[in-house]
């Protein structure tokens, strides 16, 4: 049975459709003999199809799936988040303005920047 | 924020649910920086923000040299959270003069809060929920909202996002009667870093 994946770590909370085939696709990574692997970064996992929950433990990711809307979503890990956080590197971002033009963290390098972040609520 | 020194960018991010939310903020305020819409809350995530508004400062370097601080640019709220902008804003010039510390004092040791994997679960119930609210699913939302809430009690970015959704004022009576228990339960509520906060 088809289901939605909302891919949390990815800024743009992709939204995508997985058939329980190759789930860690649907993730960004790729089935290697290797493991699992995306870019240069391969992450060992055990033989056989992985389903969704394996893919999210062996990435170290949590994952909440709701059986019922038939939506899940896998989480950033933390060890993702904190790494730079750990260092004090400002995480990068980019992020649309009211009309529409993107901006990036890492395009002002070279200026001290203050980010603030709000709500109108 | 009337304070752009030489040499200073500020980037301006609000957490909303539709751009159109943060429009009349925006276009009131007038700003001459870049004013940026996050309706997922990414930043939260990636900056591990527990509530809002948080400010962090960040140098020429990209380095956090300031982390996640208590901001506002009025004193609004310092009958709640006891601050005034006074000594942050006066802080903030000296910084990007070159004349002052990013931070001094204790506050010097401290480093960027860092999530837990519960933090992060909370965070995926909290996507999970928002997405399905977006899709006007709300009563779908709602546990997930709720679970959010549960795991991360200290984070008053998913609990008040999830007042939003819910149709409540997160600056409302609700809002004020979770700070309440909050409090009560022996917790600080929003404390600031302490080299920069008002006297009490």
């Amino acid at each position: 049975m088809g289901s939605t994946l909302i891919d949390a770590e990815d800024l743009a909370r992709t939204a995508t459709e997985v058939d329980g085939t190759h789930p860690e696709r649907a993730v960004g990574w790729e089935r290697k003999a290797q493991g699992l692997c995306r870019d240069d970064v391969c992450v060992p996992v055990p033989p056989g199809d992985l389903d969704l929950a394996g893919v999210a433990a062996a990435l170290g990711r949590p994952l909440v799936v709701d059986e019922e809307a038939g939506v899940a979503a896998m989480g950033a890990s933390p060890e993702t988040r904190r790494r730079p956080l750990a260092d004090g590197v400002a995480p990068d971002f980019t992020l649309p303005d009211l009309t529409g033009r993107d901006w990036t963290l890492s395009q002002f390098r070279g200026t001290k920047v203050v980010l603030y972040a709000y709500a109108s609520w | 924020m009337e304070l752009a020194p030489e040499g200073l960018t500020v980037l301006t991010v609000a957490f909303d649910n539709d751009p159109e939310d943060a429009r009349p903020w925006i276009e009131r305020a007038n700003p001459t920086h870049p004013s940026l819409i996050d309706t997922n809350y990414v930043l939260a995530d990636l900056y591990n923000m527990v509530n809002v508004p948080t400010v962090v400062w960040i140098d020429e370097e990209g380095q956090i040299v300031r982390p996640n601080d208590v901001f506002f640019v009025t004193d609004t709220y310092s009958a709640l959270t006891g601050f005034r902008p006074e000594k942050p804003i006066e802080a903030l010039r000296a910084w990007v003069t070159g004349t002052g510390p990013a931070v001094s004092g204790e506050a010097a040791s401290a480093r960027p809060p860092q999530p837990t994997e519960r933090d992060q679960l909370a965070r995926a119930h909290f996507a999970l929920g928002w997405w399905l609210a977006q899709q006007g699913r709300r009563d779908e939302a709602e546990p997930h909202l709720a679970r959010a809430g549960e795991l991360a009690p200290h984070d008053f970015t998913i609990r008040r996002g999830s007042m939003r959704v819910r149709g409540k004022d997160p600056a409302g009576p609700e809002f004020f009667e979770m700070v309440a228990d909050w409090t009560h339960s022996g917790h600080d509520y929003y404390a600031p870093l302490p080299d920069l906060a008002s006297e009490s």
